[in-house]
């Protein structure tokens, strides 16, 4: 096979989705540069073992898998999926309340996401249901928090050591 | 000198027990093969053949059993802090501790938002001289093994002032 043969756009993917899963693909603006393509969280694993297993879209390699802190009451989890074969792109974006940040782990489709979901968790406190491994990566395991939500609020002693900066005194 | 000179047969040496052991201690400082971040290309820098620290007898050793000075060269995270303890004391007296850079002496550029970062190792360990630098430069740390090298030269086996009162 010729590398790039059948290369999909953006478009033809987000059709083909529609077509297998339908409502839980949600309605996204393909028109801007780098197009996200909304799911439903409780769908993301099969759509993700969709994606990579069906022989005209062989996204194989999981890119990268990031967290983001969108507003007061959500977060986003952003996949960035690469064809090695086909050569072509797709981001997905999972949005989740932050009261409840759970969504299935897609560790099973790509092992690559064992970390990358752990570090998720560790910093921004997704919890991904059915993970092999769900502990913090970065972080002791006893810290308190995830340290890049927007409301985070640093602990003032760890182990007995104080957290931030001495505070000058005044004289 | 009048009254021991030419008392003695070759190989004699007459000295201080102080100026001995404070000669053996300076002469052969061997610090812990231990990188914490960015300072420790520099200190690996510093071990290498252009600026050789096999000069002043210092060496690298893989094991803390086996050094004198501990480098704290890079970003001590809070993770990071039981660990340098841990090895701090499985070193052997008498043992010395060197703070190279911004991170390991204050926190350095995490100082306000390194939620993650000890501002100063020396809130977990006594340090000997701290080496300002972003990372120091080789030439900076040789500086600091220098002037460790003079505070170890003016150490005594005498009971210290503050000692006696304790």
């Amino acid at each position: 096979m010729v590398q790039g043969e059948f290369v999909m756009t953006i478009e033809e993917i987000y059709k083909k989705l529609r077509k297998s899963f339908g409502g839980t693909i949600l309605e996204s603006d393909l028109e801007v540069l780098e197009p996200v393509v909304g799911i439903e969280p409780q769908s993301i694993a099969e759509v993700s073992g969709f994606l990579k297993n069906e022989p005209d879209l062989k996204f194989t390699s999981l890119m990268c898998l990031s967290s983001v802190d969108l507003d007061e009451e959500n977060l986003q989890v952003v996949y960035h999926l690469h064809s090695m074969d086909h050569n072509h792109k797709i981001i997905l974006g999972v949005i989740i309340p932050k009261n409840a940040a759970k969504i299935p782990t897609v560790s099973g489709v790509w092992r690559t996401a064992n970390w990358h979901e752990r570090e998720a968790f560790d910093l921004m406190g997704v919890e991904f249901e059915g993970h092999p491994d769900h502990r913090r990566i970065l972080c002791p395991d006893d810290w308190e928090g995830h340290p890049l939500r927007k409301d985070y609020v640093v602990q003032e002693m760890y182990n007995g050591l104080p957290v931030p900066y001495p505070k000058e005194e005044d004289d | 000198m009048g009254y021991i000179e030419g008392r003695y047969g070759d190989n004699i040496l007459i000295t201080s027990v102080d100026k001995i052991f404070n000669w053996a201690r300076l002469s052969s400082l061997w610090p812990m093969t231990f990188g914490l971040a960015c300072c420790a290309i520099e200190m690996m820098a510093t071990g290498a053949s252009r600026f050789d620290l096999d000069r002043f007898g210092i060496m690298f050793r893989a094991s803390p059993r086996q050094s004198d000075v501990m480098i704290i060269a890079g970003t001590v995270t809070m993770k990071m802090s039981s660990r340098i303890v841990r090895l701090y004391e499985q070193m052997p007296e008498p043992k010395y501790v060197i703070s190279m850079g911004s991170c390991a002496t204050c926190g350095g550029p995490y100082w306000e938002h390194g939620y993650h970062v000890l501002k100063g190792v020396d809130k977990i360990i006594p340090v000997d001289v701290y080496v300002p630098g972003c990372p120091p430069r080789p030439e900076a740390l040789i500086d600091g093994l220098l002037e460790l090298r003079e505070k170890i030269r003016k150490d005594t086996l005498a009971k210290k002032e503050d000692k006696v009162s304790a």
